[in-house]
Order: structure tokens, then C-alpha cells, then sequence
């Protein structure tokens, strides 16, 4: 972990942490428990990942006759018969088309804002950051029925929606995502931009450079790291979404993956070696996601939690 | 326009007097910084606020939803019913606060536990935090069919290992217990990855400095690394207490929150969504929902700004 996060406090930390040691306060003893603690428990977390994967390549038949706690059995069908019959080719469409657009508008109206709270000190700052924080902590479902009858109220072009309104349109869950998500990300980008000097905009400024030009040219580049973090942050979370889509979308053929996980329960639940492979086709964007820009997912997690 | 200095201008020349004055800005750069600010702040409030207003309003009223000449104000009629005659609500209310107290007994502490040993150096200590923070990147939805594969009455490896015939998703006595431990396998490792932010903060110093004197492992944390980290604490209680109120995902991927997995969250969207629409009975419902999460948000904010102003 140390020498995943470059923190200018690392260092010393390291220097401090190695002299911990040597004082002697984790005996030799103690470090072997913790281990095989760590290791058990460990070997539980990913327990339920890895009987997924074992069942997904399972024959039913086979499980069937030979019970879960056998060997053998090995086919790709499960994975086959998932994609077609959960039609996952469609709702991973939805779900790309619903969480690009919505990651890159919140990340790009958070920038705005937090630009703005950055750098310059109007006395309504901490009311607009306290507006988009709090925005970020209420219940969703607390929202739900004047967004749900007022989207069902807003007439949408033929091309931009099948239905006619907003009800039922990925225009309506990528606002909704949007909206939510800003408080968040403006909260931690703003935090970061206040780490910049302020120097750099003076002399901009002396270059006779405006307020977008700063903010496009000198500020964006800038905090690309934490604008890296948090995008694959929000892609996780957005393609996790479940409520907006459950209740805002009310065909199947429209859902996005996590959400068409509720009609494909009836379909599933009776063959479990089905929903082994349907659960790892799921889970596996996230993971990949995980897996490549793991360091990213950190950082864009405690940046939130700590000053970054 | 030249002419008018706007009263912000002066405050802020006299409240911070670290930031230089700010020179009168043009015309073009006041209405970019109005648009950077105003379409945010119009998508948050369109969204976000005013329908936050609207349940408000709505509580007190009966309206079915179509027409707007049907609303019909009833005062707190919504709020009486719920209380007394709505019978899912007293059983979710505890489902409610059971999933609170269970999330902070043991996954929580569990991950306090997981980011105090493994926040020194240790052998394999990266691979026991991708372990432990692999299910946070899963959806609450995707947890819920994963751990069908456990669940399940005849598929399900527990009933398979132990020879019961327990449905553990279905049965009302069991299935809150079934959930709330898959939502602790996801909870966890989310609550360990905050603290071991948050003790990476912490001065090794302080640490040091309790060794000297002597103390033990256990002491130096309850005595000298916990009360440093009351910000960090602050904030997982707040985490913990909003993810309690929000849980939906999960009992409505199993059973739509019914048959003992009543939550208000689910109730809230049954009373739109499902058979019946109710809306004033729903936004009740909702405002419940608000005054509770308003508490903690206020929290929240409290410590945030604190931490901005220091």
C-alpha cells in the first residue's frame, strides 16, 4: 500500500515505520498469527468469486447427479446459454451507452464547479458545496415519485426516446447519475485544485489569459491524476446503478446489466450453474476495471475520505 | 457594469486576506464563472432538491397520479396511516435499524480490525487487500444472485454441506440474516479501505512515542490511534447510517422486499411502482426516509467543513 499511493508523506512514513520495527513492537510471534489470520479470511472473501467460477463451467446434469462438491463436469454451455437467453450483448450496450455519457457530465460539470470553489473565495462556497454534497448522501428513493411523475411529464423528440418522454429514456438516467454524483466528485477535485499555487493563475492572468482558458489549459491538465481516479471510480459505480434504472425504466429491452439482473432471477434461479456464469459476465467489467486501474480505484476512494 | 463593485467583491477582500485582491474581472469572465456555477447548481436542484420539496409537499396530500386537479390535501392523514394502520411499516422500521446495528457489529469492526493489521508491513499485505476489497466493486444486485449459489434450497452449497433444506432467500425467519451477510462480505472490505486511508494519516510519531511508554498493541490503538482518527470515525458512522437507510438493491433483487425483507426503501417504490400508485402515502413515506438521512448529512457536512477550514 505504501508503495502504491506517492503521497509526499510517504517517505517519512516508510522511515518512520521501518524504526517501528526495530523497536520491537510487532514481535515475531504476533506476525505469524496475524498472517494465518489474514490468510483464512482472505481465502473466505474470495471464496464466493471463486465458487462462481468453478460452477460457471459445471454441466447442470452433471451437478445435478453428482452433487456441488464434485470434480468434473467441465463445458462452456452455461456461458452460452446465459448470453443468449439473459440477451447480455443488449443490456451491456445499455449499460455502456447510459455510463460513458454520465462519467464524462459529471466529471465535467464537477470540474466546473469545483474550479470555481478553487479558485476563488466567494462567501457562497462552502452553501454551493454543502448543495452538492448533501445532494450526493440522500436516499434516492426519497426522490423517487416527483422525479418518476415529473419524467413522465417531459415529451422527448422520437429520436432521442422510443417512448416519447422522458420516462423510459437513457437521457433521464444519465441526468439522474449526474445530478447525484457531482457532490462527490466536486467535493474531492476541488480539494485537490486547492493544492495547486496559486501563482500559476497570476501569471496567466498577466498573459491576458480569461477564467475558461485557465480552467481549460492550466487547471484540466493538472488534475488529471484525480480526474483518473475518479472516473473509474464513477464508471464502477454508475454500471453498479440499480435503482435509478430499476424504477425510471419500466421495458426489460432498456435495461442496463445490473438492473436486467431482476428479470433474469425468474429465468436463472432454478439452474444455479446458470447464474454462476451470468453473475461472472456481470461482475467481469467491473473486475477488469478493478483488476487494470486497481491503484486509480483506491486513490479515487480515499481521496474522498481524507483531504488529497 | 465597469462601475458596480458587487458587495462579494469587498467581503472577500476584507475576510481572506491570504488570497490577494482579486482585480475587477470582464464582463465575458463574470458570465463564464456565473454558467461554470449555474448549470451544475440548475441540474442538482432541478433533480435533486426541488423534488426533495416536492415529497414534501406531496406527504400531505392523496393523489393517485394522474391528474393534477386530484390532489386532495389531508393534512398529516399520511403520516397517521402509516403509524397505525400500514402494517409493513413498524416490521420494516426494524428491518431497517436490525441491518444498522448488524453493519456496524460486524462488518464494520471487522474492517477496522483487517486495516489495523494490515496497515503495517506484512507479508502478502497487498494481496489480502485486493481480497478483501474485491467485492466493493461489485453491485449490491450482482452480490444478491452470487450468493444465490449458497442460498439456493436445493442448488445452494450450504444446505448441500449441512444437509438442511433451509430456503434461506425465502423462508421470513431467516432471509434478513441471509442478506445482511452478503451484504457484509461486500461492506467490509469498503469500511477497511477508508481506514487504512485514514491510519495512513496518522503520525507514526504518536505510535512511537506509546511504545516508548510501554504500551501494549491493543492500548496504543484504543488509547492513542483511535481518538486521532475521529474524523475518519465520523465519517464511516455517517457511510454506515446512510447505507442502512438507502439499502434497496439487495431485498429487492430477492424478493422485491417482501415477506421479511420489508425496508422503506422498498416500501417507498411499492407504493409508486407497484400495484397501487399512492403517491402522498409514498412521499410519506419518503420524508420519513429525509429527516432521518438529514441528521447524518448534517454530520457529515459539519466534519467536512471543519476539516476544509483548518
Amino acid at each position: 500500500m505504501t508503495a502504491t499511493t506517492t503521497d509526499p508523506g510517504t517517505v517519512t512514513k516508510a522511515d518512520v515505520r521501518a524504526r517501528r520495527t526495530g523497536t520491537g513492537v510487532i514481535n515475531r510471534r504476533r506476525g505469524t498469527v496475524a498472517t494465518v489470520v489474514m490468510l483464512i479470511l482472505a481465502i473466505i472473501w474470495l471464496f464466493p468469486l471463486l465458487w462462481a467460477l468453478y460452477n460457471s463451467f459445471r454441466d447442470y446434469s452433471f451437478t445435478q447427479t453428482n452433487g456441488y462438491l464434485s470434480l468434473g463436469g467441465w463445458t462452456l454451455e452455461n456461458y452460452k446459454e446465459a448470453w443468449s437467453r439473459g440477451n447480455f450483448g443488449l443490456h451491456l450496450r445499455n449499460s455502456l451507452l447510459i455510463t460513458v455519457p454520465a462519467v464524462v457530465l459529471t466529471l465535467f460539470l464537477s470540474s466546473l464547479v469545483a474550479f470555481v470553489l478553487a479558485r476563488f473565495s466567494y462567501r457562497f462556497n462552502l452553501t454551493l458545496l454543502g448543495i452538492f454534497l448533501a445532494a450526493n448522501l440522500l436516499p434516492p428513493q426519497a426522490l423517487l415519485i416527483p422525479v418518476f411523475r415529473m419524467f413522465r411529464e417531459i415529451p422527448l423528440p422520437e429520436f432521442m426516446s422510443s417512448s416519447g418522454t422522458m420516462l423510459n429514456s437513457f437521457w433521464a438516467l444519465i441526468l439522474v447519475n449526474t445530478a447525484f454524483q457531482m457532490g462527490f466528485c466536486t467535493f474531492v477535485l476541488s480539494n485537490y485544485m486547492k493544492t495547486l499555487p496559486h501563482e500559476i493563475y497570476e501569471s496567466a492572468e498577466l498573459d491576458g489569459a480569461g477564467v475558461w482558458r485557465q480552467y481549460w489549459q492550466l487547471t484540466m491538465p493538472l488534475v488529471r491524476p484525480a480526474l483518473a481516479a475518479l472516473a473509474t471510480l464513477q464508471v464502477t459505480w454508475i454500471y453498479n446503478e440499480f435503482f435509478w434504472a430499476t424504477v425510471l425504466l419500466s421495458r426489460g429491452e432498456k435495461y442496463p446489466v445490473t438492473s436486467a439482473l431482476n428479470n433474469l432471477r425468474g429465468q436463472f434461479f432454478a439452474d444455479t450453474n446458470l447464474v454462476a456464469a451470468g453473475s461472472i459476465i456481470v461482475a467481469l467489467p467491473v473486475l477488469i476495471v478493478f483488476f487494470v486501474l486497481q491503484k486509480q480505484f483506491v486513490s479515487g476512494l480515499t481521496l474522498g475520505s481524507t483531504k488529497g | 457594469m465597469a462601475t458596480t463593485t458587487d458587495k462579494g467583491t469587498t467581503e472577500k477582500v476584507a475576510t481572506t486576506s491570504t488570497r490577494r485582491v482579486e482585480k475587477r474581472r470582464s464582463t465575458r469572465d463574470r458570465l463564464v464563472i456565473g454558467a461554470m456555477i449555474g448549470v451544475p447548481t440548475v441540474l442538482v436542484v432541478w433533480l435533486v432538491w426541488l423534488p426533495a420539496l416536492a415529497s414534501l409537499l406531496l406527504s400531505f396530500a392523496r393523489w393517485n397520479g394522474f391528474k393534477f386537479s386530484g390532489i386532495e390535501w389531508v393534512g398529516a392523514q399520511n403520516y397517521r396511516d402509516i403509524t397505525t394502520i400500514y402494517p409493513p411499516f413498524w416490521p420494516a422500521i426494524q428491518h431497517n435499524l436490525i441491518w444498522l446495528v448488524f453493519l456496524f457489529v460486524f462488518p464494520t469492526i471487522l474492517g477496522v480490525f483487517l486495516a489495523v493489521i494490515l496497515d503495517r508491513e506484512m507479508w502478502g499485505s497487498r494481496f489480502y487487500q485486493t481480497a478483501f476489497y474485491l467485492p466493493v466493486v461489485l453491485s449490491l444486485a450482482l452480490v444478491g444472485f452470487i450468493w444465490q449459489l449458497f442460498y439456493s434450497t436445493d442448488q445452494g452449497l450450504i444446505n448441500e454441506v449441512f444437509g438442511s433444506n433451509v430456503d434461506w432467500y425465502g423462508d421470513p425467519d431467516v432471509n434478513l440474516w441471509a442478506v445482511l451477510i452478503a451484504t457484509a462480505w461486500r461492506h467490509t472490505g469498503y469500511v477497511m479501505l477508508l481506514y487504512l486511508a485514514g491510519l495512513k494519516g496518522v503520525d507514526g510519531s504518536l505510535r512511537e512515542a506509546a511504545a516508548v511508554d510501554g504500551a501494549g498493541e491493543v492500548k496504543t490503538f484504543f488509547h492513542v490511534i483511535f481518538p486521532v482518527m475521529r474524523p475518519i470515525n465520523l465519517i464511516v458512522l455517517v457511510i454506515v447510517v446512510i447505507e442502512s437507510l438507502r439499502a434497496f438493491d439487495l431485498v429487492r433483487i430477492v424478493n422485491k422486499g417482501r415477506n421479511g425483507l420489508e425496508l422503506i426503501s422498498a416500501l417507498v417504490s411499492q407504493n409508486v411502482i407497484g400495484e397501487a400508485t399512492r403517491y402522498g402515502f409514498g412521499s410519506a413515506l419518503a420524508v420519513i426516509m429525509m429527516v432521518i438521512s438529514s441528521v447524518f448529512i448534517t454530520i457529515y457536512l459539519r466534519i467536512v467543513f471543519r476539516e476544509d477550514r483548518s
